[in-house]
């Protein structure tokens, strides 16, 4: 009949009419852009955290803030708070200690980046196992609902309870086990940690997104005779889309987080956990080292965080409503 | 809505799938540890840990106490620094849509890796740099949740408070914040949980050793096996206590809009 | 002498365009109405005739490009300040959180009314709409039909002398809405209030009004006004010739085919009937 088109602006001017039909999704250039946008959003935040710390230590007092006896804000003194362009200038020095190399010493920098290349493939490693296998979860505990009565509150309470706590037991497991020509290497319990907790979510994520078809939906599928693989292909997973990558972002910071609490826990010394812990123990000799590996671990996090929002976009078809950010 | 009386039969039915997976799980770890004569290393066998648990109860309820003291007063900054933030941010539009992309970057990092970086800031026997990773632990899915909660306001119940030409005040108490209780619980429910594994974890890094995960790391160093797995056991009850804790809060306050607790 | 009292609504030369991407979308043009004291007119036409924004405007939601709105002899807004309009949408828009009481105390709380002032207030509305009983329920407890009859008390709050409404029976079934329109009907009588009622269906607005005001698209403008004399509104009512002849009146009216006598000759067979079941021949 009648096309009222909805005027952009200010919703209130809108008639009620034309304000039920649905308004037009984005195409994937506007998504692109308002991740963009999103980008540049951060970029400035960290300028503006960054004004802020000088901020700090021009002005703030010499002290520190105390409160009823406790230091409630740091020293402002170069130990406590180097400025950032000192930080800035430590990734340019050669580092001495941390890996024994023959010849020149690396520099901080090439340390933090080769450190987070080696958590980031482990954490990749673990992402991957435990997506597979919270994904395979979620399908069982779709088919078979039995599975998931008895299996969904543990997966549900294991959010709650810091299950990274067991990352130093665990990483004993394996050790010294073959399979057949494969010796269990340390990094292999680096990643089944990851695993362990990039799984959780994925699971939970997952079986609220193959619920999430309306009963319309469901039943329109029945009457159309098609089997539970069908249905699954064809309505469950796009209709799960905007539950699973929530929960692959959180995925993956889990991955990244369990890589590096489990690198310390091992002792494994490639990477980035162990090298912010090497250098927070040299920090008497040099503070902004310690600063320059929790770069590079915020940057780890962050990158995967990206590659989890390209992987969205690249789905972008099968957004819905609210879900798509 | 059905009226909340208490059906037997469906919380069995819903209870006791779980509780017996449970049990059973209980049982073959028992078995293959014993059955398999695995080293305590590697995996101890339930019972051993239940010993060794009663055993040292005291040391780890001690521990649990300083852990769950940090764990509390770091969500109390998150909560108050969240709510705080999103109401600003739900107040003036521009400020959210600037600020939320930066909680969701700070959500994708490691926020535990600052631990060492905080140890440095202030003296090493300082409690505060475990608080403030759990403190911004906490501020992410609280700030996140509740900024959703305050955001919305459904077409109808706009246009119905512009027809009583209520002020934006009254619109904030009597719409908003009522609407936006149920986000706040449910971002509170993964932030107490957070701040737990958050004040465990951020042990590991060195700091001030008085809680849960430095009992860990101690009886993994001094291959007190069953002891470590013991102390796991305390901090998953400490999150248990905690996340029943919000629950529960949530029940009371919310009354019938209280999401179901799995 | 007394003043003379002012018409419930009047709207003089009332233009409205929106304006979108591709220019702009004509959704009033020139409308004039006159609503009296206690006259219950509806509003009807096909999607993107205006009906809703014309409503919206009376409202003081939307402002007009151009024209006057007077509401209670006053400009629309400060009408809405003084709050001499009551409102009810098609989504009751009740809030969950406060009992059935609290969601009719609303607008009285907003407004600085007392507290055993507004207790005494809601329980009155209550009653008014059927609903004693239900004070102390909470929204998700009651039926669609339930909510609505709320949605209408709490519109009634401060005895306004005019009830805007927007399809607030759209999303009821038949039966119900049937029952609902024979309630609105008598709280508009035992309250005296105008009414201005937005629908698609041609029986409810017939059964309910005095007028039918019949409105078309592109633009959007008023093409007829259908008066409705079928003297009091009861059950049987709907079942009399002379509903059907005024449903086709305003149908035909909607087609851009006006048919005036079908009322009148409705009403000659109505009584023509009376006349047989009486025993004159």
């Amino acid at each position: 009949m009648t096309v009222t088109q909805t005027p952009p602006a200010a919703a209130a001017e809108v008639p009620s009419a034309s304000r039920r039909r649905a308004p037009s999704a984005p195409g994937i250039t506007q998504l692109v852009l308002r991740q963009l946008t999103r980008a540049g959003l951060v970029a400035i935040g960290v300028v503006l955290v960054g004004c802020a710390w000088e901020a700090y230590k021009h002005w703030g007092p010499k002290d520190g803030v105390t409160i009823l006896g406790a230091r409630v804000l740091p020293r402002t003194t170069d130990a406590a708070m180097p400025h950032l362009s000192t930080i800035w200038h430590a990734f340019g020095k050669p580092e001495v200690g941390g890996t024994i190399t023959l010849g020149p010493s690396k520099t901080v920098a090439d340390s933090v980046v080769d450190a987070c290349l080696h958590t980031l493939r482990w954490a990749a490693a673990g992402f991957a196992i435990g997506v597979a296998v919270g994904f395979l979860l979620a399908l069982l505990m779709d088919r078979l609902t039995v599975f998931e009565r008895a299996l969904m509150p543990y997966v549900v309470l294991s959010q709650t309870v810091p299950l990274i706590a067991l990352a130093p037991l665990v990483t004993k497991w394996g050790q010294g086990s073959k399979l057949g020509s494969l010796e269990w290497q340390q990094w292999m319990s680096v990643s089944v940690i990851a695993a362990y907790l990039a799984f959780f979510p994925v699971a939970v994520g997952m079986t609220r997104g193959l619920k999430s078809p309306t009963a319309v939906h469901a039943d329109y599928f029945r009457c159309s005779a098609a089997g539970w693989w069908k249905t699954l292909i064809r309505l469950k997973l796009p209709a799960s889309v905007p539950y699973l990558v929530p929960a692959l972002r959180l995925a993956a910071a889990a991955a990244v987080v369990g890589t590096i609490v489990a690198e310390i826990s091992t002792g494994l010394g490639d990477g980035i956990g162990r090298l912010i812990i090497t250098y927070s123990q040299q920090a008497t000799g040099d503070p902004s080292r310690v600063y320059d590996a929790v770069i590079g671990a915020a940057v780890l996090g962050l990158a995967a965080g990206a590659a989890v929002t390209v992987f969205d976009l690249a789905l972008w078809r099968y957004h819905r409503g609210a879900s798509s950010r | 809505m059905t009226s909340p009386r208490i059906n037997v039969r469906r919380v069995g039915s819903s209870l006791a799938p779980p509780l017996l997976f449970g049990v059973l799980f209980l049982v073959a770890w028992q078995t293959f540890v014993r059955g398999f004569d695995v080293s305590t290393f590697v995996l101890p066998a339930p019972t051993d840990i239940w010993s060794s648990a009663t055993d040292q109860a005291g040391h780890i309820t001690t521990a649990a106490r300083h852990s769950g003291a940090n764990a509390v007063v770091g969500l109390l900054i998150g909560l108050a620094a969240g709510v705080l933030l999103a109401a600003v941010a739900a107040r003036l539009p521009l400020l959210g849509t600037a600020v939320t992309p930066l909680v969701a970057a700070l959500a994708a990092m490691p926020i535990v890796a600052l631990a060492p970086l905080l140890n440095n800031m202030y003296s090493p026997l300082s409690p505060l740099p475990r608080r403030e990773v759990v403190a911004i632990s906490a501020f992410v899915p609280i700030f996140m949740n509740v900024y959703r909660g305050l955001s919305r306001l459904s077409a109808v119940h706009r246009e119905l408070m512009q027809s009583y030409a209520a002020s934006e005040t009254a619109v904030l108490r009597t719409i908003r914040i009522p609407g936006a209780l149920p986000y706040f619980f449910t971002g509170l429910r993964v932030a107490s949980s957070l701040a737990v594994i958050a004040a465990v974890v951020s042990e590991y890094f060195g700091g001030l050793q008085d809680g849960l995960g430095s009992r860990i790391t101690d009886s993994v160093g001094s291959s007190d096996y069953p002891g470590a797995w013991a102390s796991v056991l305390g901090s998953i009850v400490l999150g248990l206590i905690f996340y029943l804790g919000a629950a529960v809060l949530e029940r009371v306050v919310l009354g019938p809009r209280a999401a179901p607790v799995t | 002498m007394s003043e003379p009292v002012p018409p419930a609504v009047e709207l003089r030369g009332v233009n409205k365009t929106f304006t979108v991407k591709r220019g702009s979308v004509d959704a009033l043009q020139d409308v004039d109405l006159r609503i009296e004291r206690g006259e219950f007119v509806s509003l009807i036409g096909p999607s993107g005739c205006g009906k809703s924004t014309l409503l919206r405007i009376i409202a003081d939601l939307l402002a007009p490009t151009s024209g006057d709105v007077w509401v209670n002899g006053k400009p629309a807004r400060r009408a809405r300040l003084d709050q001499d309009y009551g409102i009810a949408f098609q989504q009751a828009g009740l809030l969950d959180w406060r009992t059935v009481q609290a969601n009719v105390e609303l607008p009285l709380e907003l407004h600085g009314v007392g507290r055993a002032q507004r207790r005494a207030r809601a329980q009155e509305l209550l009653e008014l709409v059927g609903l004693a009983d239900f004070g102390t329920h909470r929204p998700p407890q009651l039926s669609g039909g339930m909510q609505q009859r709320v949605a209408i008390a709490r519109a009634l709050a401060e005895s306004p002398a005019l009830l805007l409404m927007d399809e607030p029976f759209g999303a009821l079934d038949e039966m119900t809405r049937e029952r609902m329109q024979n309630e609105l009907v008598r709280i508009a009588g035992e309250t005296g209030a105008a009414v201005v009622f937005v629908t698609h269906s041609i029986p409810e607005a017939v059964f309910l009004s005095q007028r039918v005001v019949v409105m078309s698209p592109r633009p959007g403008r008023i093409s007829e006004v259908v008066e409705v004399p079928l003297g009091a509104r009861t059950d049987d009512t709907r079942e009399a010739p002379a509903f059907y002849a005024a449903i086709t009146q305003v149908r035909e009216a909607l087609r851009g085919r006006p048919v005036p006598e079908a009322v009148q000759v409705g009403a000659a067979v109505d009584a023509a009937l009376r006349d047989k079941a009486s025993g004159a021949l």
